[in-house]
């Protein structure tokens, strides 16, 4: 997915907290808004450590009033996209890309059921209020850790009724994916977004059941894997490197940086180019791609370095460069 | 940011005749968006971008695998939504990758398809065109594909039907069309053109479908359906048996029927048929009425086409010349205040100054 990603100046016209830590920006466009599509999502220039990075962000709600609307929360182990937007005051200018989908929700489907968790609500509830309009046949199950971090249940719950079910963590209450699997309609859709385990408990459910994976329609944007984001040492023996990844940046980021060239598509684990053969592993890789089968991502013979990480320690990988030296 | 087209997006459009679709692939544009179209095993029309999500090659040069299309470049396979379900070389599917797929139905003996916002396409608004389906009416139309001029073009010259007197002497056409007044009527999405001509030598084509001797009433009652469906109920009886009073039956209707397809800016497809309630068991009219449309050159319809290719041809010429208007233009420029009330609405549907893209 090379894709020409073009820039347009934008700014910050208001924020609203809608929990402690979940952000909502509403972002006015310099240009004409384009019209946008449920699972559109919009890439926002972020300083993180005093420099640009590119953060994919889910547009909440239609944007029919010429506003694009994101919500972010803040993490403490994130790569620091998130502090970088909770930094930006009211009135400040952005550079952010036009709305582009790759989540996209289909359209006369026989049944919808929509999961989402934490922050994962953001196209959840856009794809909802989509699906409510068209009188659709669909639920929601949004699930987050206390009640305080259900951004967006009350309006979501006025406006699809008892379609939403909730269920809070704290109280003891998760969401039956196997049996919501079973539930649904043999030629229904399954839209996912929510934490990394979430969504290998709905992928794992989903192959079990014997449904085409073509139905399982989810998204992620690289940002989280099985254990928190720590430190760790990469070693490249052929070309005599051993190069520091810190908590908040990749692998292939901290690659690049230390002048090893590398090849790329998504940087979102998805589309398998910036993979790099392991030459020797701690016990456990933290595989966070969708690239690998269950299977590869066991033998850990490769990892797609855009997002995949290890818990600290270092790993040794080698690289494609056969330049002579 | 890109300009508006000419042509509403929101809007069944023919995309092909039922019988063309079959266990094969086949392209069209359609309101400027690269289609291919097949047929599931389950009877179902399926109609997919013709764009391979990974290289762009058109999959319609690709094959049908069962009810999904491989790309004939890399393998990719997609499903008849659009999705991906295999990939080469890898385990995986990639979640983000699909091409659109588009909303499309079988009504009245046509595939009609939706072009715009899928979550809109309601199979309830297909346009009444019932007089194709074979039955009370019959008849074998056909299609002028990529034909070389603006939609609209083809709107303008069947909401006015003056153009028969010089374009179609000698067949339809006649003095007496120019001669009698007529009445223009719409509704928020219909415009009529009515003209009665009575008491009038019928024009020869119309007095071989007569096969009777003696003047005749001849009535063109000519309905546009927004943005862009023509049904004229076109027909002679003789004079003084009550025909404009609603009484035909000492006379013969047809009707000519017109999905006028946007390919492009500036081409269409034109899917036609003249269809009728007399002779109807007889299959040797049916062929001669063909023929008498599109003959290689020589039909009513021919005559038009070259008219409107070489009247498209103009306007690319002339680009800032305006068009003058005359009072016969009433039916046409009604049909284009309902097209373009379509496109307004669209516009301001999304966000002003934006393409329902």
């Amino acid at each position: 997915m090379t894709r020409q990603v073009q820039w347009s100046g934008a700014r910050l016209r208001a924020t609203r907290d809608l929990t402690s830590d979940v952000r909502l920006f509403e972002i006015e466009p310099e240009r004409d808004v384009t019209a946008t599509t449920p699972g559109s999502h919009i890439d926002v220039v972020v300083l993180i450590g005093g420099r640009p990075q590119v953060r994919s962000y889910s547009l909440v709600g239609p944007c029919r009033d010429g506003i694009y609307r994101i919500a972010v929360k803040r993490l403490a182990s994130s790569r620091g996209g998130s502090a970088g937007m909770w930094h930006l005051q009211t009135g400040e200018r952005l550079s952010i890309s036009a709305p582009s989908n790759d989540f996209e929700l289909s359209h006369g489907r026989k049944q919808y059921l929509l999961m989402a968790g934490g922050i994962g609500i953001t196209p959840i509830y856009t794809m909802a209020l989509a699906l409510a309009e068209r009188d659709a046949n669909f639920r929601v199950l949004y699930a987050a850790r206390t009640r305080r971090d259900l951004a967006f249940a009350d309006e979501l719950a006025r406006r699809v009724g008892d379609r939403l079910q909730l269920f809070v963590d704290e109280e003891g209450h998760g969401i039956d994916i196997a049996g919501e699997i079973a539930r649904l309609d043999p030629r229904g859709e399954l839209y996912v977004c929510g934490p990394f385990g979430m969504l290998e408990a709905a992928r794992r459910h989903w192959h079990e059941a014997g449904r085409s994976a073509a139905e399982l329609r989810y998204e992620t944007f690289g940002s989280g894997g099985s254990g928190a984001s720590a430190p760790f040492k990469i070693n490249i023996p052929r070309l005599g490197l051993t190069i520091d990844v810190p908590a908040n940046r990749s692998m292939l980021e901290a690659l690049e940086e230390a002048g090893v060239e590398m090849i790329f598509g998504c940087r979102r684990g998805e589309c398998g180019l910036c993979v790099l053969p392991v030459l020797e592993a701690p016990a456990a890789i933290d595989h966070r791609d969708m690239f690998f089968s269950e299977e590869e991502k066991a033998a850990n013979g490769k990892l797609c370095t855009c997002v995949s990480r290890i818990a600290g320690g270092s790993i040794t990988v080698d690289t494609p460069d056969r330049i002579k030296r | 940011m890109n300009a508006q087209k000419p042509f509403p997006l929101n809007a069944w459009y023919a995309a092909a005749w039922s019988h063309e679709i079959g266990r094969g692939l086949s392209a069209r544009t359609i309101c400027g968006r690269n289609v291919v179209l097949y047929r599931r095993t389950d009877g179902d029309v399926a109609a997919l971008e013709d764009a391979c999500w990974h290289r762009l090659l058109p999959l319609s040069l690709g094959h049908l695998k069962g009810d999904d299309v491989m790309c004939g470049y890399h393998g990719l396979v997609f499903n008849s939504a659009g999705r991906c379900t295999y990939m080469p070389a890898q385990k995986t599917i990639n979640p983000s990758a699909c091409v659109r797929s588009y909303p499309v139905a079988e009504r009245h003996r046509l595939v009609w398809l939706w072009p715009g916002d899928p979550a809109l396409a309601d199979p309830s608004k297909i346009p009444d065109f019932h007089w194709n389906d074979g039955t009370e009416w019959v008849g074998e139309g056909g299609t002028f594909y990529k034909l070389k001029c603006d939609y609209r073009l083809v709107v303008d010259n069947l909401m006015d039907l003056t153009h028969e007197t010089y374009v179609h002497a000698g067949s339809i056409g006649d003095e007496a069309i120019t001669a009698t007044p007529f009445d223009v009527t719409h509704s928020g999405t219909t415009a009529t053109m009515t003209r009665w001509m009575t008491d009038i030598e019928p024009p020869p084509f119309w007095a071989r479908q007569l096969g009777r001797p003696g003047r005749v009433d001849r009535w063109q009652i000519v309905t546009f359906q927004a943005p862009s469906i023509i049904v004229g109920d076109v027909g002679v009886a003789l004079t003084g048996t009550g025909a404009p009073q609603g009484d035909r039956s000492q006379g013969v209707n047809g009707a000519f029927l017109a999905a006028i397809t946007p390919e492009t800016e500036t081409t269409c497809h034109y899917f036609w048929n003249f269809v009728r309630t007399y002779r109807k068991d007889d299959a040797e009219l049916t062929r001669d009425l063909q023929r008498a449309h599109v003959n290689d050159g020589a039909g009513v319809y021919d005559q038009d086409h070259r008219v409107l290719e070489a009247q498209q041809a103009a306007i690319d010429n002339n680009p800032r010349s305006p068009f003058y208007d005359l009072n016969i233009d009433a039916g046409a420029l009604w049909a284009r205040r309902l097209i373009d009330r379509m496109l307004a609405g669209e516009a301001a549907g999304v966000i002003p100054g934006v393409a329902a893209e």
